[in-house]
């Protein structure tokens, strides 16, 4: 009673704080944020005082705590629906700024134009759709591989709940014009500074189940999630070191400036890929792909090797960013050279996934979720080979500030991050709803195609308008003077522009598939009636964690 | 120190034996799974996520 009285206790007081905050603002913006706060405490406060069973309270029995005979999936399940969920709203907002860009009628002034629903469309697919994803699926590797239940469950829960206020506060932010103007790093100070919260709890939850783990060995899919959490919160304290204008206002100026902001701008913007969209995804990618292909990874060792060359390289790759800039040249050259050793790292990581098929590429005709796997793999290949080959000097003097940078980054985030997150969400659903399979295997096959032709539109359609805008910027005249102006390079590219939009409908569309499957899934409703295709047989009775028994 | 001597300190460890140090820790953290036994102990970890299926060929 005590525990409900206080809980429900904390909730009014939060609440009535941010209403307080919201009506002190400096601005309407912050004002906005406030009251969004207030909105998630009252429902809080809602939950304290209904979810308890009073039944139990007014004899003074403590609430139950979880079956510790099973695994700690309820945060998991809420992040399958999640990653879901901020998957197709992040993919919707990309297809809307393509056309954008392609029509700038439809920019709408100015809640819905470019400059701010560009932020929320990264944001909703790298952090939304991405993060959910590593965060439900960390907790499921994390608790099977080292045969122990989540530590601190409370705390996951917290982890869970407030990652979802940390996008609700960023997206709304970026509509409503709070941003620090950041690539990738855009919230404001006090965004900045929950997600420090939420990431350092998310630490020690991970870090806890493995601390407490049954099993002697922590499998490698946990190193490459435990460098993507560790990683991630120090670039994101250095990058978000900002002094607010005011105590309830949304505004701050960062600590660096000129070219030293630049550089940990991208020292920040490099590693976030590095670390949160390819170690975080490797995580996953050892996880899941051996366990869909039933074979171990092909080679440990390997994996183990390319894991340090990843966590030595990555780090220092980021001034390729700044080619050409005030940036000095030996930094330049630094961030190049590098970036062209972790082609190394990054294949070393590819070849170990695909590899790990060997013997077994007949899987491929039978089983689609496979399938979403090797796809993944074989684009993590390419735009880790494309990557490298950008960062050369030569060649960014030619790709940079162009649509090839934008074709790069999504061959990478369309085709290896979301890839690889649909099939760990095909692999996850039945197992985690108690499914014998998902509701349909065919339609994991639809899903497959289109989302595959979608990647291939925007891409290919992103190096023509980009080696095009590459070659019209840089093309000179005879007597010295440069024969294209910015403007006249779009109608040259508006084709490019309509068939990128025509990829990224694909790609949405896909994921269409993906709900309905996942809901009929969760549902529970009959298999769809169709020619079957491969599935795997789950031992339910051994997916449980190691228990100490008593001696006999 | 003024910030030329401060920058100029760092520069030097940084070239010197914060990169010796690092070049060290990396090969070593590298060659850690091919000493002896080392073998045994990937085997074991690769396979160990496939305890709970018992139809796989490991």
């Amino acid at each position: 009673m005590v525990t409900l009285v206080s809980r429900a206790g904390i909730w009014l007081v939060l609440l009535l704080l941010s209403i307080m905050a919201s009506v002190a603002a400096h601005d309407t913006a912050f004002a906005i944020q406030a009251a969004t706060v207030a909105v998630a405490c009252l429902v809080g406060l809602i939950f304290a005082i209904r979810s308890p069973d009073y039944q139990r309270v007014s004899r003074g029995l403590a609430a139950p705590t979880g079956d510790a005979s099973k695994y700690d999936d309820d945060v998991i399940r809420w992040g399958v629906i999640a990653t879901v969920f901020w998957g197709v709203a992040g993919f919707l907002v990309g297809v809307v700024i393509a056309f954008q860009l392609a029509y700038p009628q439809i920019n709408l002034e100015p809640w819905f134009n470019f400059g701010r629903m560009r932020p929320l469309h990264t944001s909703a697919v790298i952090f939304a759709f991405g993060g959910n994803a590593l965060i439900a699926t960390s907790f499921y590797v994390v608790q099977r591989t080292c045969r122990a239940r989540l530590a601190f469950p409370g705390l996951a829960r917290f982890v869970f709940w407030g990652y979802q206020l940390f996008i609700v506060l960023a997206a709304t932010g970026y509509l409503l014009g709070v941003t620090q103007g950041k690539e990738y790093a855009e919230p404001e100070w006090y965004v900045d500074l929950w997600l420090t919260v939420v990431w350092v709890s998310y630490l020690v939850v991970y870090g806890g189940t493995i601390i407490k783990r049954s099993e002697p060995h922590i499998y490698v899919a946990n190193w490459f999630y435990l460098s993507f959490i560790i990683t991630v919160a120090m670039l994101h304290l250095v990058n978000n070191l900002t002094i607010p204008v005011s105590f309830l206002g949304s505004q701050s100026i960062s600590w660096f400036a000129g070219v030293q902001g630049a550089l940990v701008q991208w020292w920040y913007g490099h590693n976030a890929v590095g670390f949160f969209l390819t170690a975080g995804f490797l995580g996953m990618m050892y996880y899941f792909v051996p366990k869909q292909a039933q074979r171990p990874v092909y080679s440990y060792r390997l994996s183990i090797i390319h894991f340090w060359a990843l966590i030595f390289l990555y780090i220092w790759a980021g001034p390729h960013h700044l080619h050409y800039t005030a940036l000095p040249d030996w930094a330049q050259t630094l961030g190049m050279v590098f970036s062209v050793m972790l082609w190394m790292p990054s294949w070393g990581g590819m070849i170990n996934g695909l590899m790990t098929l060997n013997g077994a590429w007949d899987k491929l005709r039978t089983d689609p979720v496979l399938r979403m796997f090797v796809m993944s793999l074989a684009f993590y290949g390419m735009s880790t080979f494309e990557g490298p080959m950008m960062s050369v000097k030569s060649v960014n003097s030619l790709s940079h500030y162009t649509n090839w940078t934008i074709g790069h980054v999504h061959s990478g985030a369309l085709g290896w991050n979301g890839m690889v997150t649909f099939g760990a969400i095909y692999y996850l659903t039945p197992r985690l709803w108690n499914r014998t399979q998902l509701y349909s295997l065919r339609m994991v096959n639809w899903h497959f195609w289109t989302a595959t032709i979608g990647i291939v539109f925007y891409a290919a359609s992103m190096w023509v308008a980009g080696i095009t805008q590459g070659l019209m910027w840089r093309e000179y005249g005879a007597d010295g003077y440069l024969l294209n102006s910015f403007a006249d390079v779009l109608p040259a590219i508006h084709p490019m522009y309509v068939l990128r939009g025509l990829g990224g409908v694909l790609y949405l569309s896909g994921a269409f598939f993906m709900v309905v499957n996942v809901w009929k899934t969760i549902a529970g409703s009959p298999l769809r009636a169709e020619a079957p295709l491969y599935n795997i047989e789950q031992n339910k009775a051994n997916d449980v964690p190691l228990v100490a028994q008593p001696a006999e | 120190m003024n910030e030329t001597e401060t920058y100029q300190a760092l520069r030097q460890f940084a070239d010197s034996w914060g990169l010796l140090a690092m070049t060290i820790s990396f090969v070593v953290l590298c060659a850690w799974p091919f000493r002896p036994g080392g073998r045994k102990n990937s085997d074991e970890a690769a396979t160990m996520i496939f305890e709970e299926d018992d139809h796989v060929r490991t």
